[in-house]
Order: structure tokens, then sequence, then C-alpha cells
């Protein structure tokens, strides 16, 4: 950890990055914020563990506007939205030095605490330099040990992959997660009939606060006005008086990242209600790949994606493959 | 006092709705909410906090104020119905019972907000003490205790039994309703409870919070402080911390077109969003570090200069628990006084 707060101030100090955007530790062990840091001395507090879930790619719209380059770190995931940004030509590579992070899988604090551990003081064994075998929880209520694999985000157990998609520099080994099936989520959904698949879907979305949470992390959701930021659309970013939440607003949304996400999983992960949003993604990306053969967004810069793509080879309405 | 076995609790639950709407907390899809109960509900009393407080069964999230219609070019005014009926709101933690005072302050002056109002005259509200506190808790910093609910009747959980005190004439009346399941209790069952849960709240990482600097009185000193220009970084700007926290009470009113008419209706608001407060003229805050202050100041600077120094914040942690970007009042609260410290 050391050797990267070392190149960053070396960074910072010879003036190649006017600012850098990480994670900066957190009062409870487990809620690291994203952060910028602008001088080495801001850098004390800077952390990167298995609590930095926040994929920092969409805050480089912002640090694109500033004067100067921003350094950014990203992990693995995180560098596949960042390529899709450059793509839709929201931020630009030229603004922007990456260090790309390892990564040992990302912790979901939900998950702890659903295992009825509350109380909690301190947490170790999740740095990044450490095993990230077994978490150590200190308590009001006693100490604990879970499995960190136990309480790992959903999407880290279908990870895409600890390759860096993008990167100026490498830091950290990573240690392989993915020991799921992507899809299974959407083929039990598929499985379901007519009525069962919308009685879920119900019951999921019918928690839906209107937060927005989802919308405003997700980096394919950079438009620079949102649809449902109109104050003249009846169905903008509040509560509605009808079940909007439940028939509409996710679906609108998940037709418009369509092709365009990366499944970077952040809308399941700061989702205050648990909806699992990114089941709707995955559906998306599941027919994509059917139809017009394996893709994944933000793998490459320059290839088209299916959905903005023309061949002869497209399918016509109603086929399948 | 009177106790009943935990085991039992659908059984007084379901007493009480015989006669009356309970709303209570019920775990649906792995969240537990406020929710009207009904038979076969799944009732959670355990989990500490609900993710939206009990603020929504008095001001729901979204509501019909009322209703037009046109019929052969006349227009139909109809009023939404106010609340008739007695109900009982059921198992709401001391930090939100302190939200409802907060939010009585701004609904129950003058101009009276008939639909609130109607909701507060008709509910009964019984308070649970918090057996185990977690570690998100601050409610001690803002003079709640705990151990010792503050409602019609308060109830306490220990060995598996309910202990219930009624404590004004409304839970009196519950209690007498609800005496074929209640047993009488001795007085002091509860009392080694209550100093368990004052040590334990004691140990919770946030008690060394201080609020000194922090009232009526400051609004110049606050607002201008460059603390703003960093705190308001990480903060996407959606609604989490509005909605989940039991004291936000703003919210905007607006028409919902239906076939042959609209639906008033008012809805929660948030601070954190672009066209808060956007007015004919425009918007007098048109960054989210203005909007981001406004949240905080609002909580604990505009809140008390009006309100007699009362916080409009009440510790109950929900915000630091759903932030998604982990930013919160504590941490507004620290930045402040690490700033102090530093001067």
């Amino acid at each position: 950890m050391q050797e990267l707060i070392k190149r960053i101030t070396e960074l910072l100090e010879n003036g190649e990055v006017q600012r850098v955007v990480g994670w900066k530790k957190g009062d409870l062990g487990y809620n690291p914020e994203p952060a910028y840091f602008e001088t080495a001395e801001a850098l004390k507090d800077f952390v990167y563990d298995g609590f930095c879930g926040a994929n920092l790619s969409k805050y480089m719209i912002k640090a694109c506007e500033l004067e100067g380059k921003t350094l950014v770190l990203l992990k693995p995931c995180d560098t596949y939205s960042f390529n899709q940004l450059i793509k839709e030509h929201r931020i630009s590579k030229e603004k922007i030095y990456v260090i790309g992070v390892g990564c040992k899988g990302k912790l979901d604090i939900e998950k702890i605490k659903a295992m009825g551990i509350k109380g909690i003081t301190a947490i170790s064994g999740v740095e990044i330099t450490d095993e990230c075998d077994t978490i150590n929880i200190e308590t009001v209520y006693g100490n604990k040990t879970v499995a960190y694999k136990d309480a790992m985000l959903e999407r880290c157990h279908v990870c895409k992959g600890k390759e860096h998609k993008v990167y100026d520099e490498l830091f950290f080994d990573s240690a392989d997660t993915d020991d799921g099936d992507r899809f299974a989520g959407v083929d039990y959904i598929e499985s379901l009939s007519p009525e069962e698949k919308f009685e879920f879907f119900k019951k999921e979305l019918s928690k839906c606060i209107r937060c927005n949470a989802c919308r405003n992390v997700c980096p394919a959701c950079s438009c620079r006005k949102c649809v449902f930021d109109s104050t003249k659309f009846d169905a903008d970013r509040k509560a509605n008086v009808d079940p909007f939440e439940e028939s509409m607003f996710h679906i609108i949304r998940a037709f418009h990242v369509a092709g365009r996400c990366t499944d970077c999983g952040e809308c399941s992960r700061v989702c205050p209600q648990g909806i699992p949003l990114h089941l709707f993604n995955r559906k998306f990306i599941k027919d994509i790949n059917a139809f017009y053969g394996e893709y994944q967004a933000g793998a490459e810069v320059d290839e088209r994606s299916p959905l903005t793509n023309f061949t002869f080879d497209d399918l016509e309405p109603g086929e399948r493959r | 006092m009177k106790k009943i076995s935990k085991g039992n609790l659908i059984d007084l639950v379901a007493l009480m709705a015989e006669n009356q709407q309970v709303y209570l907390p019920v775990k649906a899809n792995g969240e537990t909410n406020y929710a009207r109960y009904t038979a076969g509900a799944e009732v959670d009393i355990d989990t500490l906090k609900t993710v939206k407080s009990a603020k929504e069964v008095f001001f729901p999230q979204s509501e019909t104020l009322y209703t037009v219609v046109t019929e052969d070019k006349k227009y139909k005014i109809t009023q939404q119905e106010l609340q008739k009926e007695e109900f009982v709101l059921f198992g709401v933690r001391p930090c939100d019972v302190k939200g409802i005072e907060v939010l009585d302050r701004v609904f129950l002056t003058d101009p009276v907000d008939t639909f609130y109002k109607a909701r507060r005259d008709h509910g009964v509200i019984v308070s649970f003490a918090c057996s185990e506190p977690e570690e998100s808790c601050f409610c001690k910093v803002f003079g709640i205790d705990c151990a010792e609910p503050n409602a019609d009747v308060a109830c306490w959980v220990k060995d598996g039994e309910i202990f219930w005190k009624a404590l004004t004439a409304k839970g009196e009346a519950l209690t007498e309703k609800c005496a074929s399941v209640l047993a009488d209790a001795d007085e002091t069952a509860v009392d080694t409870l209550k100093s368990d849960i004052r040590n334990i709240v004691e140990k919770l990482p946030y008690m060394n919070l201080s609020l000194e600097g922090w009232n009526g009185e400051v609004t110049d000193e606050k607002f201008n402080s460059e603390i703003w220009e960093t705190l308001y970084k990480p903060c996407l700007a959606c609604g989490t911390c509005t909605f989940v926290c039991p004291t936000c009470q703003c919210y905007d009113i607006k028409d919902y077109k239906t076939s042959n008419g609209i639906q008033k209706y008012r809805c929660w608001d948030s601070c954190m969003y672009s066209d808060f407060t956007m007015m004919a003229h425009g918007n007098n805050r048109t960054t989210q570090l203005q909007r981001y202050r406004q949240r905080f100041m609002h909580k604990l600077v505009y809140f008390p200069k009006n309100n007699d120094g009362m916080y409009s914040c009440v510790g109950c942690g929900r915000c630091v628990d759903k932030c998604p970007a982990s930013t919160n009042i504590v941490k507004v609260i620290k930045a402040f006084m690490n700033e102090e410290a530093g001067k």
C-alpha cells in the first residue's frame, strides 16, 4: 500500500496529475467513500480494501471538466465502464491517468449484517494485501469471523476476470473469485410462467422508493439531462401515485442501457431496498449474446455495439437463434 | 406492566387487527418495512431498523389529495377522505417516535396539514426499546434513550417475552382491548435490560459525536464553511438519505393525468434533486454542493432556529447504513468537529 501511495504522491508532486479520485477511509471499518485527493497530505486517509466497491469511472465525467489531469483508481471491472464512457465520448483518456488496482472480490456489508452480525466496531483481514480468506469482525456483542467469499457481492461471484482493459500502471495482485453462473438468475426467471414472472417483478419492484440511486450510480446512465428529470413529464423522478415504479421505470432504464451496460453491478449494490436490478440488464446481455454473438460492453473501445451496428446477418424481428 | 410470550406475538397482533388497522414492520422480499397487517404477513420486530422509517404511516411517500373528473363539460372535484378509523402503529423504535415529534412541529403548526393530523389523531403508537443497538445508531447524541420508549405504549423484549406498559390514556385503552392475551408482570422485570442497553449504547462508535456549535445562531458561519466543498464530492445526488430519513418532510404536489381528469397528489421530495424548490423564476440552488449543504443545514441549523432548538435529526443512522457513497450526517458533523479542533 505504501508503494502505491508513494507513486501517487510522486505523480501529484511532479504535476503530472492535479488530483486523485480514490477511496477515503470510513469511520466504521466498512464505509469508505469515493473522494478527491489534491495534496500528498490528504492521502493519509487513502484506503483500498474489500469495501471499496464503488466504481469510480463515472466520477470521471465531472473530473474531465476540470483543469489538468485526474488520476483515478480502477478495479478490473471498473475499466469496462471506463472504456464504455470513452466510447460514448463522455470522458477523454487524455485527461485521465489510470492506475489499475488488483481485486480479490468486493464485500457486501448487508450480507455480513444478514448473518446477524451487528454492533460492528472494527473489521480486519480485508486489505488488498491480506489473504482475503477470513474476515475478523469486532462487535460490541463479541468477536466474529466470516469467510471472505460468503460476504462478497453477488457480482464478484460472476466476475468478468481480473484483467484491466485500460490502465497506465498496475498495482496489487488479484484473486480469482468467479465461482457462480452469471445467467443462473435469468435462466430461473425465464423458466417461470408469464404470471409468475409478473408476480416476481411486481414484488421486487414494489419495494422501489424511487431514490434513483441505481440511475445515478450507473456509468451507462450518463445523459446530461435524464428524461426522468424533466418537470414536464408525468413520471419524473419522484414516487408516483400509480405503480409507475413497478411497471415502467426500471424497464425503461434497462432498455436504455441495453448493449451499453457492462454488468458492473452497481445498481444492485446501491439499491437501499435490495432489488436485484442487475437481472434486467443480464437478460439483455444474455439475449444480445444469443442473437448477435458473445459481446461484452466496454471490453474494447473501438468495436461497435451490436445494437448500434448493422450486418446482413442480423436477425429479422421475431426470428430466434 | 403486562407481558406476553414473544411466540404469541401474532395472537396479539391479530387481536388488535380485529377491530382496527395495524401497521407494523413486515418482511417482504428480504426487506423489512412498515405495512398494514394482513393474516399471514411475516411480522418482523427483530430487525432493528426498517428500511423506510415509521413516518410513512402518517406521511405516505405518495398520496392523493383530490381528484378532478370532467363530466358533461363540468369539473367534478372530490376530496380524498381523511383517516377516520382508529389504527395502531406497532413496533416503532424510540428514534422513529422522536422523528414523529419532529414532523408534528411541521405539520401540526399553523397551517395544520389536515391529512397528517387526521392520521395522528387516530393512531396509537406502540414503541419497542432497542434490545440490541447497532453501530450506526447515535440517538443518544440527540437526547434519546432507546431503553425507555416514549409513546402510547412502551414495550421491551427480554428472554422470549414482550413486556408491555401503557403510558397514555390511548395506551390504556389499547391495553384493555388486548387484555385477553396480556398477563400481569412485575414493574421491575425490565430494569436490568434497560441498564444493559444503556451500557451497550456507551460502547457504540458514534457516542463521541458532539453537537457543540450546531444551533440556530450559526447560519453564516456554517453556511460559508469551505468544508462543504470536500464533503459533497462523493454525493450521487440520489434521494436515498432523504427517503429513508424519519424526519425529512419536504414534499411536492403534482398532477397525475387520468383519462378524464387529474389526480392531485403529493409525494416525498428530496433536496438532493435538481428540481428541488424550482419556481417560476428558476431555481435558487443550482449546484449539488448547495443542495447537499441544504440538507444538513436544515437538520442542524435552520430547524432548531425555528423550533426552539429541536434538531431534525434523531440519530437513527439509516443514512449511515444506506448512502450508496457512504457520506452521511455523522461524517458532516465529524468534519466540522475536526475543523474546530484544528483551529
